[in-house]
């Protein structure tokens, strides 16, 4: 007798694979399977709960960050100002940065959803919540009658003093001409520090409000946010994308999404989401399309775990 | 004398004869899966391995994450901060997540090891990937809820994949009220669907036979004969 090769094609065809199986049965009962399943799991579930619990971070917000780190605070208000912080120059969908987006060849996805959600640094982060106080400052005046030019100026040299200042310390900055920078983000740190810039940055002066995209863009944009980050193992050079706060398993499942991250040539790119979001499309899509697709669908004959997972029927043939 | 089966009168075939939309639609899901074939007591005497245990985990797994989310989607999102008992249920939801994906990949692997897709199983197979992947987007948008350190970080961070491929706009993770909508709404329904779909089809393709099963095989010879001829596509 010849024996041929097992087949793993996904057609419908006139084989045993294909056919209702005539062969030897064994009793099956599907809702006793359902229930055992429930009580096992519920079983797991509360198990797992009650001994470990789950993960609660508290926030961080601007009022601790510019308590924790008021120089910190102070300089990403400065770049906020001048444009050079890492929000003003990302690119849509907030704002139009020349050649600031991620291309894969000649595609630029990011360019074509256009700035759908508009962020100016300088008056959304700073400038607009300074004139919500009872009292605005009157650098606010100041900054607003100057040019562009004169703003870069401005933030420049003050932005260049800060990172010269011992503890990069506002209150140690030599004097220089820094217009009214000094002054409005002074009044911005003060602000945060009271607790009043949380509600402003996101609501805009409304009393609902939902998107927290405004504070979360200031966080990042300053090293303090990123930092705490760090300290958790939650950065991208840290396998972040699935890791989670304390000790405790996060999206494991976003293992090879993660993993891409550490290998070149995703690593150092400067495109290196929109290329590890194409392979992960490319990879899942082959997983997915594995039936149609010949050598890769034969994997599973050429290593026979299979040979395991039915070892009784083998055993018995 | 020709003996009628079933509650709707037959052709001379034998075929059930409809005249209506709603008895085609009847007739044509009771041949594609019959009562016997949806609610079976029965399996082949192959499906007899740990690995067949870990679907039906994932459908257990997966009540208890829909069970435990609606209890946290009907306190709000900020309650389990505050609440003994919601930190409780929240740690219900993240745990059975835990298993859930740790279940379905353990029977997504099983399944391509028996090479399930087999005999005209490939939708099978598909709805089986589709429903890992949605739920992947349905675990992140979870984790974009948790309002505390952990999803103001994976909000910082994964804006930027979104948006690098042109969607952060529309699926805007800093938005609450947004992914809110998306995880307790959109993407469980849209779960619940593609693992309903997956289960019927199982149902009605059946289990796939093992890989090396052939017609002179004891549990084959040991019934009616077996006419079935292996032509083989070897690819």
């Amino acid at each position: 007798m010849s024996k041929s090769l097992a087949s793993t094609s996904w057609r419908a065809r006139n084989d045993i694979a294909s056919r209702p199986w005539p062969g030897t049965t064994r009793e099956y009962d599907l809702f006793k399977e359902l229930v055992v399943g429930l009580v096992v799991v519920g079983l797991l579930v509360l198990g797992l709960s009650a001994v470990f619990s789950s993960p609660d971070e508290p926030t961080v917000t601007l009022k601790s960050w510019a308590v924790a780190d008021p120089a910190d605070f102070v300089a990403t208000a400065t770049t906020e100002l001048g444009g050079t912080s890492g929000t003003a120059g990302y690119g849509p969908p907030y704002n139009s940065t020349p050649d600031a987006t991620q291309k894969f060849g000649p595609i630029d996805l990011q360019s074509l959803s256009g700035v759908r959600l508009p962020i100016d640094t300088a008056n959304d982060f700073v400038i607009g919540p300074l004139q919500t106080l009872p009292t605005p400052p009157a650098a606010i005046d100041e900054w607003t009658k100057a040019s562009d030019a004169q703003h870069t100026a401005w933030t420049t040299a003050y932005g260049d003093a800060l990172s010269k200042a011992p503890d990069n310390d506002p209150a140690k900055v030599p004097s220089g001409d820094y217009g009214p920078v000094p002054a409005l983000t002074g009044a911005l740190l003060a602000m945060a520090q009271q607790g009043t810039l949380d509600p402003v940055l996101s609501a805009k002066g409304s009393f609902y409000n939902a998107d927290y995209k405004a504070s979360i863009l200031f966080l990042g944009d300053g090293s303090y946010f990123p930092g705490l980050a760090d300290a958790q193992h939650l950065t991208g050079d840290q396998w972040g994308m699935m890791n989670e706060t304390g000790n405790y398993p996060g999206q494991s499942w976003l293992w090879l999404f993660s993993a891409l991250y550490q290998l070149e040539p995703f690593k150092s790119s400067p495109s290196a989401d929109v290329l590890v979001v194409f392979s992960m499309v490319i990879l899942t899509l082959l997983l997915t399309l594995v039936p149609f697709i010949p050598g890769l669908r034969s994997l599973p004959r050429r290593i026979p775990l299979h040979r395991l997972i039915w070892r009784d029927y083998y055993k018995h043939r | 004398m020709t003996v009628h089966r079933g509650p709707v009168p037959t052709a001379d075939d034998g075929e059930p004869r409809f005249s209506t939309w709603t008895g085609k639609a009847r007739g044509w899901a009771l041949r594609r899966l019959p009562p016997d074939k949806l609610l079976p007591e029965d399996q082949p005497s192959y499906v007899s391995s740990w690995i067949y245990v870990f679907g039906m985990g994932a459908v257990a797994a997966f009540a208890y994450i829909l069970g435990s989310g609606a209890v946290l989607a009907l306190n709000g999102p900020t309650w389990f901060h505050a609440s003994a008992f919601g930190r409780f249920i929240n740690s219900t939801h993240l745990w059975s997540v835990e298993l859930f994906f740790m279940f379905m990949v353990i029977h997504l692997w099983g399944k391509f090891w028996m090479a399930a897709w087999r005999g005209g199983r490939v939708l099978t197979w598909i709805t089986g990937m589709l429903a890992f992947v949605v739920s992947i987007v349905t675990a992140f948008t979870g984790y974009l809820l948790q309002t505390n350190f952990d999803s103001q970080w994976i909000a910082f961070q994964a804006k930027d994949a979104l948006n690098a491929v042109g969607v952060g706009a529309w699926f805007n993770v800093a938005d609450l009220g947004q992914i809110l909508m998306w995880h307790i709404t959109l993407l469980p329904l849209a779960v619940a669907a593609i693992v309903a779909l997956h289960v019927v089809l199982v149902r009605m393709h059946g289990v796939v036979p093992p890989l090396e099963a052939a017609a002179s095989d004891a549990q084959l010879r040991s019934t009616a004969p077996n006419p079935a001829t292996e032509s083989e596509d070897t690819k």
